[in-house]
């Protein structure tokens, strides 16, 4: 068998490879190319100047705007979302204690758990759409629900996507709203794997519920952590759908909640300029690398081993 | 016996290396074979077929037309059902290839790119591909062959004297005609007849009544006053035109050459203040700058504001919101002062709804004369019949019954007569409107800014189109 293996595995290997080769390696690499160019995207009148596109990002205040919300975004939603996913999935999963004996979840927790994963079945833009018409001002959802408890004064006069102080923290909300049931459910199966009999030992020991979640669920669980945390830290890099749709093209009330990539698609598909967002995808692809690194490195831990 | 061999036995490693080495050969081929994104497309000349009385283009009779609508608020049914088939009948033979989009630019901009591009091209839309940037690609056909051509129903009179007077100048670039733009529509404020005959209110010709009846307004528990929140661009249209009908067209002169210090004449501060005071005053509907032009249209059509400022299309957009008896009825801008340089009269009027053909199309002589059938008789008031809109050709909405809208729109047209104006800026440079101004009108409007830092934000806006040399500049 030793001859004929390398015909084999080529064979294998070589269609997977040039179709990404294709239509994921070539077009990065034609990136990082358009971004050192002047290109209005509509003809082969392509001129190279350099470094200048990445001169101007540093100079442009709409660009430093996005940063700094995708920033805030980055160092929100991970943290929000893992935590809020972490406690439903306790709560499901070894949150109930009315029978002395055996470790379960809050009473109901079937429904719930279906109920957490309703926005994973749904599309970015149906979750926006939604949201705009949860927050539409004097009708929506939100607004009559205030009025309700006599907490109108609450809403800002414009509408809360019509401020700059409140519209992006509820594309933040939705955001977590969205993304939440995905990791309850990754947290359970994570649940599911730690031998019940740690638990008792514990329960026996008189553990508090919150000691318990801190001392045990928590380590045990860090591996999942770790990857929600690289999952949404790379989530949090994009929100382009959401605040396209919340927000609308500009970015908002004051263009005050634009993100990288909503700046990037009005100035390859609106400013027709793409070099200068090729420079600006690039500047992300970077960003996105590091972080990703970053997080690796910092949640790093010693794994424990049961059995 | 075979010795054990580290050189040619597979390891895990070395499949990797060598997958990674192959990838790196492989993709540099694999772009070659995609075809850069920057390359170029082949230029062919456009065949032609003879020139005759019949066929004043020269259109190649067996010649394929592809036509690509965007499928918007008018939808593509009328170039379906009325414009198609009149081209078909003058040339039976040829076989026209429709396709409609709502997503002009990622529909049609790699086939741009690649020297491809459909015949006619309806550009319009959120996502319409820069039509300055197309005309300074050299992308563009220049129509002035087709408005010195005869027109379909008379042809001693050529298609440029059917038009609407500015028509034309509304799709030229420097002076050259590279777009059509073919619905007519008209600007201006909107408000219920009938709620107003209900409460006796008379829309106001100076700014002082308007104020008068806001206060009015008000006190019947009606907000006056609603716009499009999210697209705080649509209170430009009032801002500029009162301006203009202030201190005259000139003024427009100099927004569009991007004179400096154009937006600190002051008219327009003016305007911008008296806009200003709207929130200051309590007249704007509570969370309006939270909604989009529909939840503030359908706000106004079920009777929360009294007045929105739109274009004549809002008839067609709201008529699922719109209850029976509203008549909605469009007027001028107020006057700022009684010694304004034009009358109550004036209004901001222009052809909307681009049409063009690109020059690498393959049958650009047929695209020609598809949209000189449009601008024929038949096919323009078919047009403002299906869709209720006013079209550039004139008179072809004469005898046709209008809606309330379209009517009261014609009717602000004819009165206005000679004192029509419009800007271009907004079509020269996109980015400029959007999301620049548009953002500062959304804060000037929010009392967010005052307006003298509103004309500042514009002055900066004009000067980082000025100063960017990747953009072409226009001149009128």
């Amino acid at each position: 068998m030793r001859h004929g293996k390398y015909p084999f595995l080529v064979a294998f290997l070589a269609p997977p490879v040039a179709l990404y080769g294709v239509y994921v390696v070539s077009p990065y690499l034609q990136a990082f190319y358009i971004s050192l160019t002047r290109w209005s995207g509509f003809s082969g009148n392509v001129e190279f100047i350099g470094l200048a596109n990445y001169r101007r990002l540093l100079e442009d205040d709409q660009f430093h705007t996005a940063l700094v919300n995708n920033l805030i975004l980055l160092a929100c939603l991970p943290v929000i979302t893992i935590i809020m996913g972490l406690f439903f999935a306790s709560m499901l999963n070894i949150g109930g204690r009315r029978g002395r004996a055996g470790i379960r979840g809050v009473a109901g927790s079937a429904v719930y758990r279906v109920i957490y994963f309703f926005p994973q079945v749904l599309s970015v833009a149906i979750i926006g759409v939604l949201w705009l018409y949860l927050l539409a001002p004097g009708r929506g959802l939100v607004d009559r629900s205030l009025d309700g408890f006599w907490l109108g004064w609450l809403t800002p006069n414009e509408g809360w996507l019509g401020n700059p102080g409140t519209a992006f923290w509820w594309v933040l909300a939705a955001m977590v709203w969205m993304n939440v049931g995905f990791y309850i459910v990754l947290f359970s199966a994570g649940m599911q794997s730690i031998p019940r009999d740690v638990y008792e030992a514990a329960l026996l020991d008189g553990a508090s519920r919150f000691t318990t979640f801190w001392r045990i669920t928590v380590p045990l669980l860090w591996d999942s952590v770790q990857v929600a945390w690289i999952y949404l830290a790379i989530i949090a890099l994009d929100a382009f759908a959401l605040v396209q749709i919340m927000l609308g093209n500009a970015g908002g009330p004051s263009r005050s909640g634009d993100v990288i990539g909503l700046n990037l698609y009005r100035t390859a598909f609106e400013a027709f300029n793409f070099g200068y967002a090729s420079a600006m995808g690039v500047t992300l692809f970077f960003l996105t690398l590091i972080i990703a690194v970053l997080a690796m490195r910092a949640t790093r831990r010693d794994r424990v081993e049961f059995s | 016996m075979s010795l054990p061999s580290d050189t040619s036995d597979l390891s895990r490693r070395g499949l990797l290396q060598r997958a990674a080495i192959a990838g790196l050969v492989v993709s540099p081929a694999g772009g070659l074979l995609a075809g850069c994104a920057t390359a170029g497309g082949e230029n062919e000349e456009a065949e032609r077929g003879k020139k005759s009385a019949k066929n004043p283009l020269g259109v190649k009779e067996d010649a394929p037309l592809e036509v690509v609508i965007f499928n918007g608020g008018f939808t593509d049914k009328y170039a379906t059902d009325i414009h198609e088939p009149l081209y078909e009948k003058a040339f039976p033979k040829a076989k026209i290839k429709h396709s409609k989009t709502e997503e002009i630019a990622k529909a049609l901009q790699s086939r741009f790119v690649s020297g491809s591009p459909p015949d006619v091209v309806n550009n319009s839309g959120a996502n319409q591909m820069d039509p300055g940037k197309l005309v300074s690609e050299g992308q563009l056909l220049d129509l002035t062959e087709l408005f010195d051509a005869p027109s379909v129903d008379d042809p001693k009179v050529k298609v440029r004297d059917t038009l609407i007077p500015g028509t034309i100048e509304s799709g030229a670039f420097d002076g050259k005609p590279y777009q059509l733009n073919y619905a007519f529509t008209v600007f201006g404020i909107w408000y219920s007849q009938s709620l107003f005959d209900k409460h006796s209110w008379e829309y106001p010709q100076t700014w002082d009544d308007m104020v008068a009846l806001c206060k009015e307004i008000k006190k019947a528990g009606i907000a006056p006053w609603t716009y499009q929140g999210k697209h705080p661009r649509y209170m430009n249209w009032p801002l500029l035109s009162m301006a203009t009908k202030q201190a005259g067209p000139d003024i427009l002169v100099k927004l569009d050459n991007l004179e400096p210090g154009a937006w600190e004449q002051e008219a327009i501060l003016e305007a911008a203040t008296r806009l200003y005071e709207l929130k200051k005053q309590g007249f704007i509907l509570k969370g309006t700058e939270g909604m989009d032009h529909v939840q503030a249209q359908t706000a106004w059509t079920e009777g929360k504001a009294a007045f929105v400022p739109c274009g004549s299309w809002l008839e067609n957009e709201q008529k699922d919101t719109t209850p029976e008896g509203f008549e909605m009825t469009v007027a001028p801008e107020p006057l700022l002062s009684n010694d304004s340089a034009l009358p109550y009269e004036g209004i901001r009027a222009t052809a909307g709804e681009p049409f063009l053909v690109p020059t690498k199309a393959k049958n650009a002589a047929g695209g020609l004369e598809y949209l000189r059938r449009m601008l024929s008789k038949e096919g323009a008031s078919g047009f403002s019949e299906m869709v209720s809109s006013l079209t550039a050709v004139q008179g072809a909405a004469d005898g046709l019954e209008l809606s309330p809208g379209l009517s009261s729109a014609a009717g602000v047209l004819k009165a206005a007569g000679e004192n029509v104006f419009n800007w271009m800026y907004p079509t020269w440079y996109k980015t400029m409107e959007n999301p620049a101004i548009d953002a500062a009108t959304g804060d000037l409007l929010a009392n967010r800014i005052k307006p003298a830092e509103w004309v500042k934000r514009c002055e900066k806006a004009a000067k980082d189109i000025r100063d960017d040399d990747s953009v072409t500049k226009f001149k009128r």
